[in-house]
């Protein structure tokens, strides 16, 4: 079996490690929001993100759904796979509607039209959806302060539609777009750092996740959803169709993407950087590269500038979580 | 008794929507729309009006927000016009195909290029096919008697669809009119509170917005197309029933001595008053003329239109707005669908003008019911004229 012939050795957070010490099952709600039975692909991160995080939503939430991966595998009249109130309106205007339902809500409850239990606004929303078509709307819903949950699951291109470039595609990656060929590498952009963008909106909460790493995922959401403002997850969701690569490796995959700085693991709360995962090392990102089709064609002078780019950005972020300088200094 | 007060046509725009106690507005500024979410603004600051006011960064996401808000039942408002009703395109479908009642006031402006904040229909026939009621004005007293029967008609519990009050960009909407504003105590009686029936709430879950593929899109549509028809019967009756308590009555197709006329003058909007007084003068000098004024768009009033100039000889129809390269303007074009058929039926001849803010004078009618005579005679080379051209 592929599995076997790979070694990659499990690097457990440690407060993910003591979870699981009290045998992690219990420590999750059985209750599934995301009724099984969708449409996914084999191997699907992102459904199974999808799952998680609703676990930890709970059920007094109203989800705001982009058109894309999410809304489709869900989705289909005359049946739901939803067990919470749920609403798709378009591509791009996730943000706007969840502005929309907030703030009904909010006037509703003061004028005593509603019960006065408080109903939290979550939206999901693709990469496609959240950092290209829909950067206007969330940028808007941001600013104004909305009070919600923006999830944003990055599968790093539009594999909805048949795996076209978006702007969280990473540089180097083949996708149908931005094919690798003769004269193309394929994506020949960096891959663009939406959590920072969000961030610049000096909101209280910004973090990111992966399902690989389950109740770092589920504490995330937890903690997104009892922020009083705009709360902000960008979750890297591995597509096997879309990055070509094996189903069952999708789990190792995300832990690998951590592992190498490619994705790494943190939260920005009221401004101050924190990892949730420290690594003392980088693993090479060949580790993750080469376990997917999309990256097969890269010679080795870009991989090396990949790595390169890597540490640098790595080492930003290390520099951000403790910064050297500062006013009160 | 209701007061009598001398107001912007915007302002009380405002003053209509505070008296429908909405729930949410959500707007983004566009020339000449501002002076309404402006006002709506002043009101939710001075706490005159309990709302949420979402400030949007774009149209597309004022409707976006706008339907978010009515799905969990919130009562909401907007007001927009030209290329910022453009923008909002693609939403308008959603509000209408998903059963939330909207109501928008759109200061009707043209579409660019080159940019003119000034009025024509350009707007309001681009989005014609959305599956919005929409619903022509002519005056101050118009647009906000027919703004407070947008909630009653769209919220109905057998309509439950967004609804388009249109006025003319600046020809209306920066006019200070002398409008009676009706009594909180008449209001409440005359719209009840919203209920949608469906909301999203997590005591009752419910999925909105599911795809649809082949096998079911076609009856969602053939659905949505009965329920816009059927709308027509709630619009007369909340029409007589605003009647009948404020004393002032709408009707889908409107006329002005137009019973004996064999020849009509067709309009929309504002310029029917000027029209109304080319009329007057035409019958002071014996001519048998007389003008039809279409109130109701969407859903088209077929029977009211047969029945308004099935005894003329000659139909002019005046539209604000161009389709390129086509049979006629859009609304000349509809009413010559809706004759087609007709044993007994008049010539109709097609005009477009006012375009961009251009005025038509009474004179400028008087050449155009001229003209139209003399077409219905001999025949144009065009499909269409476009009125008051500078060649």
């Amino acid at each position: 079996m592929e599995e076997n012939t790979i070694s990659v050795p499990r690097v457990v957070p440690r407060k993910i490690k003591e979870k699981y010490a009290v045998q992690a099952p219990r420590l999750v709600t059985k209750d599934e929001f995301l009724a099984p039975g969708h449409r996914a692909c084999v191997g699907c991160a992102e459904a199974l993100a999808v799952r998680l995080a609703c676990k930890a939503l709970g059920a007094n939430v109203i989800i705001v759904t982009a058109t894309g991966c999410i809304e489709i595998i869900s989705s289909q009249l005359p049946w739901t796979s939803w067990r919470v109130p749920w609403i798709h309106t378009l591509f791009e205007n996730t943000a706007a509607v969840a502005s929309g339902i907030e703030a009904g809500l909010r006037a509703m409850l003061k004028k005593e039209r509603r019960s006065a239990k408080e109903t939290k606004v979550v939206v999901m929303a693709g990469d496609g959806g959240t950092s290209d078509i829909g950067i206007q709307a969330l940028s808007g819903a941001l600013e104004r302060g909305h009070d919600f949950l923006y999830l944003c699951f990055d599968n790093e291109a539009y594999m909805n539609t048949g795996i076209q470039r978006s702007s969280a595609t990473p540089f180097g990656a083949s996708t149908t777009t931005a094919p690798a060929g003769k004269m193309s590498i394929g994506q020949v952009t960096w891959k663009k750092n939406m959590p920072a963008i969000v961030a610049a909106h000096d909101i209280p909460y910004v973090a990111t996740a992966c399902p690989s790493y389950p109740f770092d995922l589920m504490d995330k959401v937890a903690k997104g959803i009892a922020t009083q403002g705009p709360a902000y997850i960008h979750i890297l969701s591995v597509c096997p169709t879309g990055w070509r690569s094996a189903p069952n490796l999708s789990i190792r995959l995300g832990s690998l993407a951590v592992e190498t700085g490619i994705f790494p693991l943190y939260e920005i709360e009221d401004g101050k950087y924190n990892l949730s995962i420290d690594l003392p090392t980088l693993r090479p990102v060949t580790d993750y590269m080469e376990l997917q089709g999309r990256f097969k064609h890269l010679p080795e002078e870009t991989v090396k500038k990949i790595q390169h780019r890597v540490e640098e950005e790595y080492t930003k972020l290390t520099e951000k979580v403790a910064p050297t300088k500062g006013l009160s200094e | 008794m209701a007061k009598r007060v001398g107001i912007e046509i915007s302002a009380a725009i405002g003053e209509a929507v505070k008296l429908a106690n909405v729930d949410v507005v959500a707007s983004y500024p566009i020339t000449p729309q501002t002076h309404i979410v402006e006002h709506i603004a002043e009101l939710v600051a001075d706490g005159e009006l309990d709302a949420a006011y979402i400030p949007v960064e774009s149209e597309h996401s004022a409707m976006s927000a706008c339907l978010g808000a009515s799905a969990v039942g919130a009562r909401t408002f907007t007001a927009s016009a030209g290329q910022g009703l453009e923008l909002m395109h693609e939403v308008l479908y959603i509000a209408s195909s998903m059963r939330l009642p909207v109501v928008m006031a759109v200061t009707n402006r043209a579409l660019s290029a080159p940019l003119s904040v000034w009025g024509d229909h350009s707007d309001a026939m681009a989005v014609r096919d959305t599956g919005w009621i929409q619903i022509f004005t002519e005056n101050g007293q118009e647009v906000i008697d027919n703004v407070l029967c947008a909630f009653r008609i769209g919220e109905d519990r057998g309509v439950l669809l967004p609804v388009m009050i249109h006025l003319d960009g600046f020809h209306l909407s920066h006019m200070i009119e002398p409008i009676y504003i009706p009594e909180q105590s008449e209001v409440d009686k005359f719209i009840p509170p919203y209920q949608h029936p469906l909301p999203l709430n997590p005591d009752k879950p419910v999925t909105m917005g599911a795809f649809g593929p082949p096998f079911i899109y076609t009856e969602t549509k053939k659905a949505q197309e009965v329920n816009l028809t059927a709308a027509k019967e709630v619009i007369l009756q909340c029409w007589e029933d605003f009647g009948s308590i404020f004393q002032r009555y709408y009707h889908p197709v409107e006329t002005y001595h137009s019973e004996d006329a064999k020849i009509l003058l067709l309009t929309m909007g504002s310029y029917s008053e000027t029209a109304t007084m080319t009329i007057d003068t035409l019958r002071e000098e014996g001519k048998n003329v007389g003008l039809v004024k279409l109130r109701l768009w969407r859903p088209f009033p077929f029977a009211e239109i047969r029945q308004a100039v099935k005894d003329a000889e000659v139909l002019i129809v005046l539209d604000r707005a161009l389709s390129f390269g086509g049979p006629a303007g859009p609304v000349c074009s509809e009413i010559k669908a809706a004759l087609y058929n007709e044993d007994k039926k008049p010539k109709v001849v097609s005009f477009v003008g006012g375009l961009g803010g251009r005025d038509i004078t009474p004179d400028g009618f008087r050449e155009i019911i001229n003209r139209g005579i003399e077409i219905s005679r001999t025949g144009s080379e065009q499909e269409f004229e476009m009125f008051g051209v500078r060649e």
